[in-house]
C-alpha cells in the first residue's frame, strides 16, 4: 500500500499516513488531486479507480471517505477489506466511532492504524491483539502522564 | 533558572493542548489560516522552552497541522529532539509526526547523525511498546542506509521472545530488503522459520512479507511452496489465504506440477465464491454474471470444476422460480451453450431445466422447439458420450419439446427424419423411448400439413418412412422401446392401409396425441375442491369398537388390565401363572447362547438395573415438560378425546363401587401397624425386577401420551382408595404421605350450558438436569400442562387463566402484575381445536397436598355476538405430585431405612385385583417411583422429592381369603439440607 487517507465529505483531511517517502509538495498536490476525484463520485459507482499509476480503493463511512492507493499488481478487495477492518478496529476502540473521534483522538486513530497496518502491510489480523496492544500502550501512556 | 522553570509551568498552564487547538480550528472557520498563523507562532515559543512536556505538547500540535497541510519541517530538529525523551508518549506523538514529511535529506542528515543512536537505543529498550513505536516509525522512513545500519538488530528482534515485536520485525524487515536488498540472503532463513511461528500475528506477517517479496522474484521462493501448500490447507485466516494464493498465482508458471496440486484446495474456496453469487444476483445483474461463469466455463479444464460451474448456472437462473430471469430465450441459448460441454455429469439437470421453462413458459415454445429441433439435427454431436446422465441426456427433452409442441415446428419432416436416424439406436434406452414416442407426435402433424396440401403421396412416403425406420427400434433391447416401437409401427402399418384407400387419416392421427399436458404444482391437489356428498372423515367401514381400539394401543399395563376387569378370575391364576412362566423364560434364556445373563450376584444385578434405569429416566423426566407439541401431540389429543368420552360413559357404572373401595380403604387404614424394614432387606430376589423393568420403563417413555384422563376411566383402585382418606383431612399433618390420587383433575363443567369447553389439566414437575442432581431445594417450582380443547361450536377468544392462590402455592405471574391477575393464554381456539398451556405454579412447602380454585374466563365469539364466559376448576396437587423418580441403589436405600430417621405410617388396600407387576408399575409411573427390588409379592420402593425428601415404599400383598390386598409403608425423612 502507498498511501492511506481520511478524509471528509467537504473535503477536510483527518488522517493521512504515507508508507513511502514523498516530497511534501507532492503529497499535498495528490491529496488534492485524490480527493476531488473520489468526492465527484457518485455513491453507487465502483469502489476501486485507477489513478496515474495507482489503484485507489475507497469506501465512504458516514460522512468520511477512507481512501486507499495501491500498486497495480494489489488486490483491491483485500485493500478493501484492509479498510474496514481498520473501520472495526475504530468502531471498537472509540464505541461506535464518528468523525469527531478521529479529529479530537486522531493520534489514537494513527496509533490503531500502525498496530493493524505496518509499511503498507497487514501487520496482524487479528482484532483482538491489535486492540490488547493498544490497550497496554494506552496503560503505558497513562503512567507517563499526558504531555498537556 | 529556577524561576524560569517555575515560570514556564505557569505559562503551561495557558498554553493551548491539542484538544484546543483542533476545538480552535473548528471555531475558527472563517479566519482559520490566520488562526493558524498565531498557534504556529505559540508553538515556536514553546519549542524554545526547556520543559521537554511542554516540547511534546507543541509538537503535538505540529504532527496536528502537518496533517492539515502546514509545513512543519522547519521543527525536525526539536522533534527528533522530542523524540528522544524516555516518556512514551511523546514518542508515540512523535512517531506519529512521520519524519518521513520532512525532506528527504533533511532525514539522512538528521537521522544518521541524531536519531540512529535513539533508534537504534529504543531498539533494544525492554519496553515491548518503546520498541514497537520505534519500529513503527522507523518503517516510515527507512533509507538505504539506516536499512544497512540497523538490519541486524532487527534481525535480532525478529527472535524477540514477545510475539508483538517480532511481528513488527517481521514486518519492517520487508522494507529494509527493499531498501537494502543485500539484507536478504542472511535474514531469509530466520524469516523462513517466521512463518511457522506459534503466534498467528507473527505467522501472518511473515506470510506477507514473503507474497510480497515473491511477487518481485517468484523463482527464489519456489522452495518454500510444501510449506505455504501446508499452510494453505490449515489456515483458517482468510487474509493470510489470500496472500498466499496470490503468492501460488506467481509461483504456478514457473513450476506446472504445482497447478495440479493446487486444483483441490482452490476448488474449494472457488466453490466458497460461487455460493455467494446465489445472493448477489438480481434481475438487472443476472445476465451478466452468468455470461462471466460462462467465460469460465470455457476457460475451465478439470470436468469436476466445470460441473460445478454448471450446475451454479442453473442453480442462480433458476432459484425461486426463475424470480430473476426477465428473458427465458437467454435461457434457453444458455442451456442449449452448455450442451457443448464435454464430459459433464449433469445432462440430466440441463434437460430437466429445458423442459421445465418450454413447459411452464408457453410464449417461449416457438424459440425452444426451435433450438431443440437444431439439436436434435446435430444430435451427432452429444451421442459421443453414451453414459448416463451425460450430456445425450439433453435429447431427451429435444425430443420431447419437439414432439409434444410440434405444432411450432418449422420443418417438422426434416426433425422426424433426423429422430429416425440409425444413430438413435446407440442412444440410452429411455431416451430412444422417448424418440419413438415423439416421433409418432411429429408424425401426426406431419400427416396433417401434406394432407392439407393434397399431396396424398407425400403421405404415403411419410408412413413408409416410419415403416422402414421403426423395425431398429422394435428389435431394441430395451423393453420400453420395444413395446413402443412395436404398437406404433403397427399403428403406422393401418394408417398406411388407409391412405392407399385414399381415406383421409391426419385428423384421427392427431386425435391421438391431443389435449395439453399441463405441469401440475406439487401443492395442487389441495386445490381441488371435495365433491359435494363427499365426507372425508366419515368410516368407509364400521370401525372396531373402541374396546378393542384400546386392546389395538401398545399400552401394555393398562391394555392387559382391560380384560382383567371384565373377567376378574385372572387376578387367582396370576402369580402362580406368572411364577410358572418366569421359570419357563429363566430356562429359555439360560439355553440361549445369544441371550446375555444377568449375573449371578443379585447385589451386582441392581447396581446395573438402576444404573440403567438412571439415564433414559432423568432425561424423560426433562423431556417431559418441555416437550413442544409435535407430531404424536396430535395423537395425543385425539386419544384425549377418545378417552373423555369413554369415560363419561363409564363413570356412570362405577360410582357404586368406587364408594364401598373408599369406605373399606378408610377402615383398613386406622388399624394397619407400620410394617417393619426387616421386609425389605431379606433375601434379594432379582430376577423378577429385571424382567419388570423394561415394562416399567416403557411406561415412562410412554409417558408424554399419557393423560390423566385414564385414571378415572380405568379401575384404578388403589388410587381412589388412598385418595379419599386424604380428602377426608385423615389425620395426616406431621407424616405426608405419597398420596394415591395423581395431581390432575377433569374439571366439572356444570357451569355453562352453552359451554362445554373441557379442560384437562396436567401436572408436571419442573424437572430440569441441575434441579435433579443437586439443587432440588430450588425445584420448588411445578408446571401445570393444561389442555384446552374448544368443545363448542364457537371461537373462543382472549381466555384468561386464574387461579386463587394459597399461602403454600402462588401462580407464578409476570412481573408487575398483582396476585389476582389472570394469566393470559396465548392462543385462541377456533372450534374444535385443542392446545396446551403451560403455567408455572411455586410451592413452598410440599408435605402437604393442595386444592387450587381457578377460573377460567374467555370471550366466545359467535356469529352476531360475543360474549363473555367463566369456567371455574379446581387444581388438584398431590403430594406426589411432587416427587421425582429417582433410582436407589439396594445398599442405599438399606442404609436409609437403618438410619432411622423416617418416618412411617401403613395402610392396607382391598379390593385391588391388577396383578402385582402392573401395580407396581402403575406406582411408578404415576406416582414417579421406582422399584429398588421385588420379591415376589412384595416390594420395595423409593422416590425423591423436588425438595429432597426421601420416600420408602413398601408394598405388599397379603393373600388372606385368596383377596389380594395392599400394605403401605411409607417414610419421609425432613432432610434438613
Amino acid at each position: 500500500m502507498r498511501f492511506m487517507l481520511l478524509f471528509s465529505r467537504q473535503g477536510k483531511l483527518r488522517l493521512q499516513k504515507w508508507y513511502t517517502a514523498t516530497a511534501e509538495r507532492d503529497k499535498k498536490k495528490m491529496v488534492r488531486e485524490l480527493m476531488q476525484v473520489v468526492l465527484a463520485r457518485k455513491p453507487k459507482m465502483c469502489s476501486f479507480l485507477e489513478w496515474r499509476d495507482l489503484k485507489i480503493v475507497y469506501k465512504r463511512y458516514a460522512s468520511l471517505y477512507f481512501c486507499c492507493a495501491v500498486e497495480e499488481q494489489d488486490n483491491e478487495l483485500i485493500t478493501l477489506e484492509v479498510i474496514h477492518r481498520f473501520v472495526e478496529l475504530l468502531d471498537k476502540y472509540f464505541g461506535s466511532v464518528c468523525e469527531l473521534d478521529i479529529i479530537f483522538n486522531f493520534e489514537k486513530a494513527y496509533f490503531i492504524l500502525d498496530e493493524f497496518l505496518m509499511g503498507g502491510e497487514i501487520q496482524d489480523t487479528s482484532k483482538k491483539s491489535v486492540l490488547k496492544a493498544i490497550e497496554q500502550a494506552d496503560l503505558l501512556q497513562e503512567v507517563s502522564g499526558y504531555p498537556w | 533558572m529556577a524561576l524560569k522553570i517555575v515560570k514556564g509551568s505557569i505559562d503551561r498552564m495557558f498554553d493551548k493542548n491539542l484538544q484546543d487547538l483542533v476545538r480552535g480550528i473548528r471555531n475558527h472557520k472563517e479566519d482559520e489560516a490566520k488562526y493558524i498563523s498565531t498557534c504556529i507562532d505559540e508553538i515556536k515559543q514553546e519549542l524554545k522552552q526547556d520543559n521537554i512536556a511542554v516540547k511534546a505538547n507543541a509538537v503535538c500540535k505540529l504532527t496536528y497541522l502537518q496533517m492539515l497541510g502546514y509545513d512543519v519541517s522547519w521543527a525536525a530538529f526539536n522533534i527528533v529532539e522530542v523524540m528522544s525523551s524516555s516518556k512514551f508518549t511523546y514518542k508515540v506523538s512523535c512517531s506519529q509526526l512521520q519524519l518521513q514529511s520532512v525532506d528527504a535529506v533533511l532525514i539522512t542528515t538528521i537521522i544518521n547523525s541524531v536519531s540512529l543512536p535513539l533508534v537504534t537505543q529504543d531498539l533494544s529498550s525492554p519496553n515491548q511498546y518503546d520498541t514497537g513505536v520505534a519500529l513503527t516509525g522507523l518503517s516510515c522512513f527507512v533509507t538505504p542506509d539506516l536499512a544497512r545500519d540497523l538490519a541486524s538488530d532487527i534481525m535480532t528482534l525478529m527472535s524477540h521472545t514477545k510475539p508483538y515485536i517480532r511481528k513488527k520485525a517481521v514486518l519492517i524487515m520487508y522494507k529494509v530488503f527493499l531498501k537494502y536488498p543485500e539484507s536478504l540472503r542472511p535474514a531469509f532463513p530466520r524469516l523462513k522459520e517466521k512463518l511457522e511461528d506459534p503466534d498467528p500475528g507473527v505467522q501472518s506477517a511473515a506470510v506477507n512479507v514473503i507474497c510480497e517479496l515473491a511477487r518481485r522474484n517468484p523463482k527464489n521462493y519456489l522452495s518454500l511452496a510444501p510449506l505455504f501448500f501446508k499452510l494453505m490447507t490449515s489456515s483458517t485466516n482468510n487474509w493470510v489465504l489470500i496472500k498466499i494464493i496470490k503468492l501460488f498465482g506467481a509461483l504456478t508458471p514457473l513450476e506446472p506440477r504445482l497447478g495440479k496440486k493446487l486444483i483441490e484446495p482452490l476448488t474449494n474456496l472457488i466453490h466458497r465464491a460461487l455460493d455467494l453469487l446465489y445472493g448477489m444476483v438480481s434481475k438487472k445483474n443476472l445476465m451478466e454474471i452468468v455470461k462471466k461463469l460462462m467465460l469460465h466455463v470455457d476457460k475451465a479444464e478439470g470436468t469436476t470444476y466445470r460441473d460445478e460451474l454448471l450446475t451454479k448456472i442453473i442453480d442462480i437462473c433458476s432459484q425461486s422460480n426463475y424470480q430473476y430471469i426477465t428473458n427465458f430465450e437467454w435461457y434457453i441459448s444458455i442451456l442449449v451453450e452448455l450442451t457443448r460441454l464435454e464430459g459433464t455429469r449433469h445432462g440430466h439437470l440441463i434437460a430437466s431445466q429445458m423442459l421445465d421453462v418450454a413447459i411452464r413458459v408457453k410464449a417461449i415454445r416457438v424459440f425452444a422447439v426451435a433450438q431443440m429441433a437444431t439439436l436434435l439435427d446435430n444430435g451427432h454431436l452429444l451421442t459421443g458420450n453414451m453414459q448416463r446422465n451425460g450430456i445425450c441426456e439433453v435429447l431427451y427433452a429435444a425430443a420431447w419439446i419437439c414432439g409434444e409442441f410440434s405444432e411450432h415446428l418449422e420443418d417438422p419432416m426434416q426433425t422426424l427424419e433426423a429422430m429416425l436416424r440409425p444413430k438413435v439406436a446407440t442412444l440410452p434406452g429411455h431416451i430412444q423411448a422417448v424418440y419413438v414416442q415423439n416421433a409418432a407426435k411429429l408424425f401426426a402433424t406431419v400427416l396433417r400439413k401434406q394432407e392439407g396440401t393434397t399431396d396424398s403421396l407425400a403421405a404415403q412416403e411419410t408412413s413408409q418412412l416410419l415403416i422402414d425406420r421403426l423395425p431398429l427400434f422394435v428389435q431394441s433391447a430395451n423393453l420400453e422401446v420395444q413395446e413402443r416401437a412395436s404398437c406404433i409401427l403397427q399403428l403406422v402399418k393401418y394408417i398406411q392401409k388407409l391412405q392407399q384407400k385414399e381415406v383421409e387419416v391426419a385428423e384421427e392421427v392427431t386425435a391421438l396425441f391431443a389435449g395439453e399436458l399441463n405441469p401440475v404444482a406439487p401443492k395442487a391437489q389441495k386445490k381441488v375442491p371435495v365433491p359435494d356428498g363427499l365426507d372425508l372423515d366419515a368410516w368407509i367401514n364400521e370401525p372396531p369398537s373402541e374396546s378393542e381400539s384400546e386392546d389395538e394401543k401398545p399400552k401394555a399395563i393398562f391394555t392387559k388390565e382391560e380384560p382383567k376387569h371384565t373377567r376378574p378370575r385372572h387376578t387367582e391364576v396370576d402369580e402362580k401363572e406368572l411364577a410358572r412362566r418366569r421359570e419357563a423364560r429363566k430356562q429359555e434364556q439360560a439355553n440361549n447362547p445369544f441371550y446375555i445373563k444377568t449375573s449371578p450376584s443379585s447385589q451386582k444385578v441392581y447396581q446395573d438395573q438402576p444404573g440403567v434405569e438412571h439415564i433414559p429416566v432423568v432425561q424423560i423426566d426433562l423431556s417431559v415438560p418441555l416437550k413442544v407439541p409435535g407430531m404424536p401431540m396430535s395423537d395425543q389429543y385425539l386419544k384425549l378425546e377418545e378417552e373423555r368420552r369413554q369415560k363419561e360413559r363409564s363413570e356412570r357404572k362405577k360410582k357404586e363401587k368406587k364408594k364401598k373401595r373408599e369406605k373399606h380403604g378408610r377402615g383398613r387404614r386406622a388399624d394397619s401397624g407400620p410394617e417393619s424394614e426387616e421386609d425389605i432387606t431379606p433375601a434379594h430376589h432379582v430376577d423378577i425386577v429385571t424382567e419388570e423393568m423394561p415394562e416399567v420403563c416403557w411406561v415412562l417413555l410412554q409417558w408424554p401420551l399419557t393423560d390423566n384422563e385414564k385414571l378415572p376411566v380405568r379401575t384404578h383402585r388403589p388410587a381412589e382408595a388412598v385418595k379419599s382418606p386424604v380428602e377426608a383431612g385423615n389425620g395426616e399433618s406431621a407424616t405426608p404421605e405419597p398420596k394415591k390420587k395423581k395431581e390432575k383433575k377433569k374439571d366439572k363443567e356444570r357451569k355453562v350450558d352453552l359451554s362445554s369447553l373441557t379442560v384437562y389439566l396436567t401436572l408436571f414437575f419442573s424437572h430440569i438436569v441441575y434441579d435433579v442432581q443437586g439443587n432440588l431445594q430450588d425445584g420448588s417450582q411445578v408446571v401445570v400442562s393444561v389442555i384446552f380443547e374448544n368443545k363448542t361450536d364457537h371461537f373462543l377468544k382472549s381466555m384468561e387463566f386464574n387461579v386463587l392462590d394459597s399461602l403454600n402455592s402462588k401462580l407464578q405471574r409476570p412481573e408487575g402484575s398483582s396476585p389476582h391477575d389472570g394469566l393470559a393464554v396465548p392462543f385462541q381456539l377456533p372450534p374444535g381445536v385443542s392446545n396446551e398451556a403451560r403455567f408455572v405454579f411455586s410451592v413452598q412447602s410440599i408435605v402437604m397436598p393442595q386444592k387450587l380454585k381457578g377460573t377460567l374466563t374467555f370471550i366466545v365469539k359467535t356469529e352476531d355476538a360475543s360474549t363473555h364466559e367463566k369456567l371455574d376448576f379446581k387444581l388438584h396437587f398431590t403430594c406426589t405430585s411432587y416427587l421425582i423418580t429417582t433410582p436407589c441403589y439396594s445398599d442405599a436405600y438399606a442404609k436409609l431405612l437403618e438410619s432411622g430417621e423416617l418416618k412411617s405410617s401403613s395402610l392396607k388396600l382391598e379390593g385391588v385385583i391388577m396383578p402385582f407387576h402392573h401395580l407396581l408399575a402403575r406406582i411408578c409411573f404415576h406416582h414417579h417411583f421406582s422399584v429398588v427390588e421385588r420379591i415376589d409379592s412384595c416390594a420395595s420402593m423409593y422416590s425423591r422429592s423436588i425438595q429432597g425428601h426421601h420416600v420408602c415404599l413398601l408394598v405388599k400383598t397379603v393373600s388372606t381369603q385368596r383377596v389380594p390386598c395392599l400394605e403401605w409403608m411409607s417414610s419421609i425423612l425432613e432432610s434438613t439440607r
